[in-house]
C-alpha cells in the first residue's frame, strides 16, 4: 500500500505492507532510529512519538494508519540546533541512564507539560504510567519534567510546534482508540 | 587550567547529548550494506524430544536465504556454549549446551532452528513455517522437587538434576545451635525475576572471508569476555574476532552471558556471506534471556535470650534453569553464601547450596546477584529474632553489628571486609527517618486500627570484583583485573581507553572527571573510549559493581606514569632537576617558581613532536597500566521504609523510603544518587510486584510486560537519601561500587516493613511478591 507521512517536517512516500508497524516504518524505512522498541505489547512506551500532535506508541499503530499524518520523533524536537527544553531538563536532572527509554519518555513528557505546565509530582507520575524505565527509578525523570514545566513559558517550544497543542495524554489515547488502535 | 577540580562535582553527563536527541547507536540501530535478518524458531515445550524438523516449507518462502538446524551449526564446527564459572569442591556437572538444540529441548524458548531472510518480517514469517515434531517428556520447574526420586531428568549425566552441592562453613554451627536460647527458622522463597533491561538483546555479525575476520556487534556488558568465549565455541580464533558493544540499553546482569544467539549470527553470516542481525522481541527476552534469583531457602538462626546471634544455618536450592549460563554457578555460591555474616558478628555459619537443573530459562546474575538473596535471608531472620524476643529490631541489630574498622575485618565465611562503620550508617538513617517518632506514630495509628509498618535493614555487600587470584581460586574462568590507556594527542586533548563497558552507569563522565581532575585538563578535552575489543585494551567488563572500583585503579596507574614522564620532560625544558618539578592543576613548574610553568598541553606537544626530549626518553605521551585489586570492596548502608497496609484489600502504600549508603568518596554525587534510586526500585520491585510464574508444564505464564509487573512511576514515593563516607584502601581513590547496593538493601527493608505492619494481624510470612491478593489471603488465613 502507498503511504504518505510527514516526519519531522519532511514528506515521505513509500510502498509498504499493510501490516507494517509505524515504528518499523520510522526506523527501518526512513532510518530514524532514535525511536526505540522495548516491547511487543504496548507497555513500555519506548517508541512514543507524536502523531498529529498526540503522544502515540508507534508500535501500536500501523504505518498505513498514519497515512496523511504528521509525525514528530525525538530527532525532530530540537529547534535551530538547540535542545528542546525537555531534552535539556532530562540532562540537567539526570533523568536518564542507559538512554533507551529516554526518547519515548521525552516525547510523553513534552505532552504532559504542554497540557499541565504546573503538574504536581503525583500528576506527572500518573501520566508516566505508559512509559517504563528500568534504570532511574523514575525519580529524576519526575524532577526533569517538573523542572521543564516550571521553566515553560507561553512562547516556549512546548506550544506551537505542532498542530494540536492542548491535548492531554488521555485525549491522545482516546483519539488513537478512535482511529482503531490502542496506545 | 581548571579552576574547580571536577572530582566530587555533579558534572552533567557527557553521554546524554546523544541519548536525549535519539542519535545514540544501539545494536539494533545498526545497518550494514547487504545486511539480512535472523529469526529463531523456539520450542513451545518445556521438555521434549525432537522427532523431526522439516525446513522445506520455510526455505521456499519469500525472502528466505537459509534455514539451519542444530545439526547444521554443529557440522560447521560450532561447539556448545561454555560455562565460564565452575565452583571448586562442589562436584559441578557441566552438561553440553548446544547453541541450537539437536535432539532434546529443555525449556520453553530453547532454540531449535534459525531462519535467515531479507527482512525481519520475512524471517519471522518463515520461522513460523518451520515444522518441528516433538515428543513431550516429563517436566519439572521447581528446584527442590527436581531433586526428588522420580522427577523428570534433564541431562543424562546429571543424576537427580543436581548440578553441584557447595558448602560454606565457619566456626562450629552445631555447637552454636546447641548453646542457643532461641532458634528462629523460616522457609524463604526468593522468587525468580526477569532482569528486563529496556533494550532487548541484539547481535549483528559480519564475517569477512578474505581476511578471515569476524566482527560481532552485540548488546554486552563485557565484550572482551564475549570475544574470549567465542574463540572457544566458534571456529574463529580470538585474534580474528572483534566484538563491539555500541550503546547498550541497560543490562542488570542479563547482558553478561555469552548467549547461543551470538554463535547463531556468526554461523549465519559465515554460511550466507552476508552481515546477519538478530534482535529479540520482548517475549523472546522473557523466554531466552537469563532470569535471576529463584532460591528455596531453609534458614535457621540461633541466638541468646539477649539477642546475640550465635549462628546461622541454611540449606538452599538454587534453580539454575535448563543449562548453565556464563556465571550461573558462582551466583548462588561465592556471591551468596560467603555474605551470610552480613554486617554482624556471627561466628558460626554453615550453608549447603544445591544448584539444580529444571525445565526453565537459565538463571544467572541479576543486579546484586546472590547478595540480595543473602541479605534478604539474614535481614528477615534478624527481624524474626527481634519479634520472638519482643525486642526492637534496631536494638537486635545494634547488639550484633561489627564494630567500626579501617584495616580489614575477617568474618566466619573467610572474607576479609575492607572498611566499615555500620553503626554510623544506622544512626544516620534512624535520625533522618526520625525512628522514635515513627514508632510512636505507629503505636497511635495501630490503636486506630491502621496497619503501619516500619522496616529497618543494615547491609553490606561484596563487590568491586575482584582479586584475580581469588577469581581463580573460586573457579571463575577469567581474571578480574582491569587495564587502561591514557593517550595525549599533540594538541593536548586526551583519550582514555578502558576495558570495562559501562551501559548507563555514566562512567563516560566519571572517568573523564578522574582524568581531568588528576591531570588538570578540561573535562571536555577528555574522551572515554570503551566497548570495542578492536580499540580498547583487555578488560573483564561491567558487572559486580566493579567498573569504577577496579578500572579507576588502572587509570590512576596510567595517570601516574603520565605525570612522571611529564615531570621528566618539563625538567628538561625548564632546565631543572626532575626532583624539583611540581605538578599542580595541569602545570609543571620548578618548586618556588609557579609562574614559569610548562602546561601539560605544552608537554604533550613536546612529547609528540619529539624535537627536544631528554636523553633516553621515548616520544609520545601515552601510558597504560593494569590494576589487579588486592581485595574486594564492601560498601554498606542502612535503609528504612514506612508502609501502610489496607487490611481490607491487602494493598500496600509505600509512604517513605529513607536510605543511607556508603560507597566511599563520590566522584559524581548526581550519578551516585541515580544508581541508588534505580537500585532501590529494582529491589522494591522484587518485594512488591515482580515474580516469574511457570505452570507445571513449564509454560512461562509471565511471558510479556502485560503479565510481569515492572515498577512504574506512580507506585513510588520520593526517596530520602543521605550518605556516610568510608573510603577503602583497596584502590587509590578509595572508591567502592554503588550499582547494586540499593537492590540489596531495599527488598528486605520493604518486606520487613510490611511484616511489621501485619504483626497485629498475626501474619509474619507472605511469599514475595507481596501482591494485594497474597497479603489479603494471608490476613484471612491468620484471622480464621
Amino acid at each position: 500500500m502507498r503511504v504518505s507521512v510527514t516526519i519531522n517536517g519532511t514528506s515521505y512516500e513509500r510502498e509498504v505492507e499493510a501490516r507494517l508497524l509505524l515504528v518499523d516504518f520510522i526506523r527501518d524505512h526512513i532510518g530514524l532510529t532514535g525511536t526505540n522498541i522495548g516491547c511487543d505489547t504496548g507497555q513500555c512506551g519506548s517508541c512514543t512519538i507524536h502523531l498529529d500532535g498526540n503522544a502515540v506508541k508507534s508500535c501500536m499503530i500501523l504505518a498505513v494508519q498514519a497515512d496523511g499524518g504528521t509525525v514528530t520523533t525525538i530527532e525532530g524536537i530540537r529547534s535551530n540546533g538547540k535542545l528542546h527544553p525537555m531534552q535539556e531538563a532530562f540532562r540537567e536532572k539526570h533523568g536518564l541512564q542507559c538512554g533507551f527509554c529516554t526518547p519515548g519518555m521525552i516525547m510523553t513528557a513534552t505532552k504532559i507539560v504542554e497540557a499541565h505546565p504546573g503538574a504536581s509530582d503525583a500528576e506527572i507520575r500518573h501520566a508516566l504510567e505508559g512509559n517504563l524505565c528500568r534504570c532511574t527509578g523514575y525519580e529524576n525523570i519526575v524532577r526533569a519534567i517538573r523542572h521543564a514545566g516550571a521553566e515553560a513559558t507561553p512562547h516556549s517550544p512546548f506550544e506551537g510546534d505542532e498542530t494540536h497543542t492542548h491535548s492531554t495524554l488521555r485525549d491522545a489515547e482516546h483519539r488513537a482508540a478512535a482511529r482503531g488502535t490502542a496506545t | 587550567m581548571t579552576t574547580t577540580r571536577p572530582f566530587g562535582r555533579a558534572v552533567k553527563r557527557k553521554e546524554d547529548a546523544r541519548f536525549v536527541t535519539g542519535i545514540g547507536k544501539y545494536t539494533d540501530d545498526l545497518v550494514l550494506p547487504g545486511m539480512v535478518h535472523m529469526a529463531v524458531v523456539r520450542s513451545p515445550y518445556a521438555h521434549a524430544r525432537i522427532t523431526g524438523i522439516d525446513t522445506t516449507p520455510a526455505a521456499g518462502m519469500e525472502g528466505v536465504i537459509g534455514v539451519f538446524t542444530g545439526a547444521d551449526i554443529a557440522a560447521a564446527g560450532f561447539g556448545g556454549i561454555p560455562c565460564a564459572w565452575v565452583v571448586p569442591d562442589s562436584d559441578t556437572k557441566t552438561p553440553e549446551h548446544p547453541p541450537i538444540a539437536v535432539d532434546t529441548v529443555r525449556y520453553v524458548g530453547d532454540a531449535v532452528a534459525i531462519v535467515v531472510a531479507g527482512t525481519d518480517y520475512q524471517a519471522r514469517d518463515a520461522a513460523y513455517a518451520v515444522d518441528v515434531g516433538y515428543e513431550p517428556l516429563d517436566v519439572v520447574v521447581d528446584a527442590e522437587k527436581a531433586t526428588a526420586d522420580g522427577a523428570a531428568q534433564l541431562h543424562a549425566d546429571v543424576p537427580a538434576n543436581v548440578c553441584f552441592h557447595w558448602t560454606v562453613s565457619g566456626g562450629d554451627v552445631a555447637a552454636a545451635f546447641d548453646a542457643a536460647d532461641v532458634i528462629v527458622e523460616e522457609k524463604i522463597i526468593n522468587q525468580r525475576l526477569i532482569p528486563t533491561a529496556m533494550e532487548p538483546r541484539s547481535a549483528l555479525a559480519q564475517w569477512d572471508p578474505a581476511m578471515e575476520e569476524l566482527t560481532l556487534w552485540v548488546t554486552s556488558q563485557n565484550p572482551h569476555i564475549v570475544r574470549f568465549l567465542l574463540s572457544l565455541d566458534t571456529p574463529v580464533p580470538e585474534h580474528k574476532i572483534r566484538v563491539i558493544a555500541p550503546d547498550v540499553g541497560g543490562g542488570f546482569g542479563s547482558k553478561i552471558p555469552h548467549y547461543p544467539e551470538d554463535s547463531m549470527v556468526v554461523f549465519a553470516s559465515m554460511q550466507t556471506g552476508r552481515p546477519v542481525k538478530w534482535t529479540e522481541t520482548r517475549s523472546e527476552n522473557f523466554q531466552a534471556t537469563i532470569h535471576g534469583r529463584d532460591h528455596i531457602e531453609y534458614v535457621e538462626l540461633a541466638a541468646t535470650s539477649e539477642g546475640k546471634i550465635l549462628g546461622v544455618r541454611a540449606k538452599t536450592y538454587a534453580n539454575l534453569g535448563a543449562y548453565l549460563s556464563t556465571a550461573s554457578t558462582g551466583v548462588p555460591t561465592i556471591l551468596h553464601g560467603l555474605m551470610l555474616s552480613g554486617v554482624y558478628t556471627i561466628d558460626n555459619i554453615h550453608e549447603d547450596v544445591y544448584g539444580v537443573f529444571t525445565n526453565t530459562t537459565p538463571v544467572d546474575a541479576y543486579r546484586g546477584a546472590g547478595r540480595p538473596e543473602a541479605a534478604f535471608m539474614l535481614e528477615r531472620m534478624v527481624d524474626k529474632l527481634a519479634h520472638k524476643l519482643e525486642m526492637d529490631p534496631v536494638e537486635v541489630r545494634r547488639l550484633n553489628l561489627i564494630p567500626p574498622f579501617t584495616d580489614g575485618h575477617e568474618v566466619a565465611t573467610g572474607l576479609i571486609y575492607d572498611t566499615g562503620n555500620y553503626a554510623a550508617a544506622l544512626d544516620k538513617v534512624l535520625d533522618l527517618a526520625d525512628y522514635k517518632a515513627l514508632r510512636n506514630s505507629q503505636r497511635e495509628l495501630r490503636e486506630q486500627g491502621r496497619y503501619v509498618g516500619i522496616g529497618v535493614v543494615t547491609y553490606a555487600e561484596i563487590c568491586g570484583l575482584g582479586p584475580s587470584e581469588v577469581a581463580g581460586a573460586v573457579g571463575f574462568g577469567g581474571g578480574l583485573w582491569e587495564s587502561s590507556i591514557v593517550r595525549f594527542h599533540p594538541s593536548g586533548k586526551v583519550e582514555l581507553l578502558v576495558g570495562v563497558n559501562p551501559h548507563g552507569q555514566g562512567e563516560e563522565t566519571t572517568f573523564a572527571q578522574i582524568v581531568a581532575d588528576q591531570l588538570g585538563v578540561d573535562i571536555d578535552d577528555v574522551t572515554v573510549t570503551y566497548g570495542d575489543t578492536g580499540r580498547t585494551p583487555m578488560g573483564w567488563g561491567t558487572y559486580g559493581s566493579r567498573t569504577t572500583a577496579v578500572a579507576s585503579g588502572a587509570m590512576m596507574g596510567a595517570i601516574e606514569r603520565i605525570k612522571d614522564k611529564g615531570r621528566k620532560i618539563a625538567a628538561h625544558l625548564l632546565e631543572a632537576s626532575v626532583d624539583d618539578i611540581e605538578f599542580e592543576d595541569g602545570r609543571f613548574y620548578v618548586k618556588g617558581s609557579p609562574d614559569s610553568a610548562q602546561t601539560i598541553q605544552d608537554i604533550a606537544l613536546a612529547a609528540n613532536t619529539a624535537w627536544n626530549l631528554p636523553e633516553d626518553t621515548e616520544p609520545g605521551l601515552e601510558a597504560s597500566a593494569f590494576f589487579n585489586p588486592s581485595n574486594f570492596v564492601y560498601p554498606f548502608g542502612a535503609h528504612v521504609a514506612v508502609v501502610e497496609v489496607d487490611a481490607e484489600t491487602g494493598e500496600i502504600d509505600l509512604q517513605r523510603y529513607v536510605a543511607v549508603d556508603d560507597c566511599g568518596p563520590h566522584i559524581n554525587p548526581m550519578i551516585v544518587e541515580g544508581q541508588i534510586h534505580g537500585g532501590i526500585v529494582q529491589g522494591i520491585g522484587q518485594a512488591l510486584w515482580e515474580g516469574v510464574a511457570y505452570d507445571d508444564n513449564g509454560q512461562l505464564l509471565t511471558s510479556s510486560l502485560m503479565d510481569y509487573a515492572l515498577p512504574k512511576a506512580d507506585f513510588l514515593p520520593e526517596f530520602e537519601l543521605a550518605h556516610t563516607v568510608t573510603p577503602t584502601a583497596v584502590n587509590p581513590l578509595g572508591v567502592k561500587g554503588i550499582g547494586e547496593a540499593g537492590t540489596i538493601g531495599s527488598t528486605p527493608t520493604i518486606y520487613n516493613a510490611v511484616m511489621d505492619a501485619l504483626q497485629p494481624l498475626g501474619v509474619d510470612k507472605v511469599d514475595m511478591p507481596l501482591t494485594p491478593e497474597r497479603v489479603w489471603r494471608a490476613i484471612q488465613d491468620a484471622q480464621s
